[in-house]
């Protein structure tokens, strides 16, 4: 489905992925491990078009998507959440949600079936963005990319700076959208998340896919763990 | 529909006060409201879309300028010089747009500012058809359209009323729709807008162009109103000035330009009559703004009492 192979890109002079190979699957959640640095969030950025590739190929179901204008990227059915949520903090919630709706089209059976998936959004829908708390705002930020009914979901660090509830909820979100076949990318550092979610898990070091494994293959003690992620 | 109707009672008492107005104000009356059209233009840019321009004297002067110049030395009718007035406008915004919006930040505002001070230098040079710095007046026939002419006051001021009604109702109508909440979005966020699936360079181009029609048309008029085209209207003044009232009122709101326009008009008014230092007292006001309202009167009430003002 989404294909990165041997993708080399950076900031200016800064090189951060070097001939980085990838590959997301429908209906499956693949975790992305790493330390800081190694170029996790770059791969993000370089899949949305952010930052434009020196090398290599990033392709959705066989269709190039390097060299694309950056805003052509989400129509074609990826959604991402960047680290940080980034809402439009004056516009209300349902205004948040009515934008991401507007790229492509879609409209109000999108708009439930976000709302049925986070409730606490019906509740909002005529607040500013800016005066939810940090996990409705997050909840805002995964329900605005999802009204793109996009194939493929980028989320950097979900449940970041989240309180314990919020964290189960957000996971409940990625099971669901599994379960709807999306090819969930999950930039996760929790161990135990990762364990719990992911169907694969790649380990990014040095800009590069060091090691793709089942999830199932990993323990909580597997040196993977200590050899890229450090803990 | 509250908001609806307050905007809708401001166009009421703006209609009432010509009736009751001694002339002085009256004439004061019909100056804020074409320059207050001119402070919406520039507020589409800055207030909605993050657009901080210092060259929108270019696109009022140019509006007012195509217009005096057609109907001056082209011969036109008042009427269809008065339609070139807003085009003008708009075209050159787009014009810059097209350049400017390649930069950001400080670099768009001096390329803005550097394309402004290029219209105002070219007037200069060219004065044998542009006046120079002096400018040109309008005669009676060129004020006068069909039965209306604008020399009359309470023609002038109808003028006005229905330029700045047109303006206030087409920016409300902006500010709540789909694509008023997508220059939001971009002014909130450029990158996170285009990450979900919106050509923001387009978006901007379409918000300074419309600025640029609505200063334009401001421009215009405000010629054929007064009967004077100057140099002093392209001049770097009346790009500060539309930032000042929209900054005193309140970015991003509808009302904003309206009240800050006619604060800041009175203010150098009351101001220019007890003292020699009248800019002093604007400036010290200004501070003051920055410092307890700085977004502004009504961005002051939108975040105390009014949450959905647009």
């Amino acid at each position: 489905m989404l294909t990165l192979e041997g993708v080399d890109a950076g900031y200016g002079r800064v090189q951060v992925l070097r001939g980085l190979s990838f590959a997301a699957q429908a209906g499956e959640v693949t975790c992305v491990m790493g330390r800081n640095g190694a170029g996790k969030t770059t791969m993000l950025r370089a899949i949305m078009g952010q930052i434009p590739l020196t090398a290599g190929r990033i392709a959705l179901d066989g269709q190039r998507l390097d060299g694309l204008p950056a805003h052509r990227i989400p129509r074609l059915g990826i959604g991402y959440v960047p680290q940080g949520r980034r809402l439009f903090g004056p516009l209300t919630v349902a205004e948040n949600l009515e934008i991401g709706l507007m790229t492509r089209g879609h409209g109000a059976r999108t708009r439930e079936r976000v709302l049925d998936l986070f409730p606490r959004l019906r509740e909002r829908l005529g607040q500013t963005a800016s005066t939810l708390s940090g996990g409705e705002q997050q909840m805002l930020a995964i329900g605005r990319a999802l009204c793109l009914e996009p194939k493929v979901m980028l989320l950097d660090e979900p449940t970041e700076g989240l309180q314990p509830s919020m964290i189960a909820l957000i996971r409940d979100t990625v099971r669901t959208l599994r379960g709807m076949g999306v090819a969930v990318v999950l930039v996760e550092q929790r161990i135990e998340a990762v364990l719990e979610l992911a169907d694969r898990v790649a380990f990014v070091e040095t800009g590069q896919v060091a090691e793709t494994l089942p999830a199932a293959d990993l323990t909580p003690a597997a040196p993977q763990f200590a050899r890229y992620v450090g803990v | 529909m509250r908001m609806i109707a307050l905007h809708l009672a401001v166009l009421a008492v703006l209609a009432a006060l010509q009736f009751v107005l001694p002339a002085y104000h009256h004439t004061n009356a019909a100056r804020i409201m074409v320059l207050a059209t001119y402070a919406i233009g520039f507020n589409i840019a800055f207030g909605y879309s993050g657009l901080l321009s210092l060259g929108h004297a270019l696109f009022f002067a140019g509006g007012m300028y195509a217009t005096g110049l057609l109907v001056d030395q082209g011969g036109w009718q008042p009427w269809l010089a008065l339609v070139a007035g807003p085009l003008a406008g708009g075209a050159l915004a787009a014009a810059v747009g097209l350049l400017a919006l390649r930069t950001a930040g400080p670099a768009f505002m001096i390329v803005t500012l550097m394309f402004a001070q290029a219209f105002h230098l070219a007037i200069l040079y060219w004065g044998r058809f542009t006046g120079g710095d002096e400018g040109f007046t309008l005669s009676g026939a060129a004020r006068r359209i069909g039965a209306f002419d604008l020399a009359d006051p309470a023609t002038r001021y109808t003028a006005a009323f229905l330029l700045f009604g047109a303006a206030m109702l087409g920016c409300l109508a902006l500010a709540r729709s789909r694509t008023g909440r997508v220059l939001v979005a971009v002014r909130e966020n450029e990158e996170r807008t285009r990450m979900l699936g919106y050509d923001t360079f387009r978006a901007k181009l379409f918000a300074l162009a419309l600025s640029g029609l609505i200063s334009g048309a401001a421009g215009a008029t405000y010629g054929l109103m007064f009967g004077y085209v100057g140099g002093s209207f392209a001049s770097i003044q009346y790009s500060i000035l539309p930032l000042i009232w929209v900054l005193l009122g309140g970015a991003g709101t509808v009302l904003g330009p309206l009240l800050g326009t006619a604060l800041m008009f009175y203010l150098i008014d009351w101001a220019s009559s007890v003292t020699t230092a009248s800019q002093f007292v604007v400036g010290a006001v200004l501070i003051l703004l920055v410092l307890f309202a700085p977004r502004g009167l009504l961005g002051l009430v939108r975040d105390h009492a009014m949450r959905r003002l647009p």
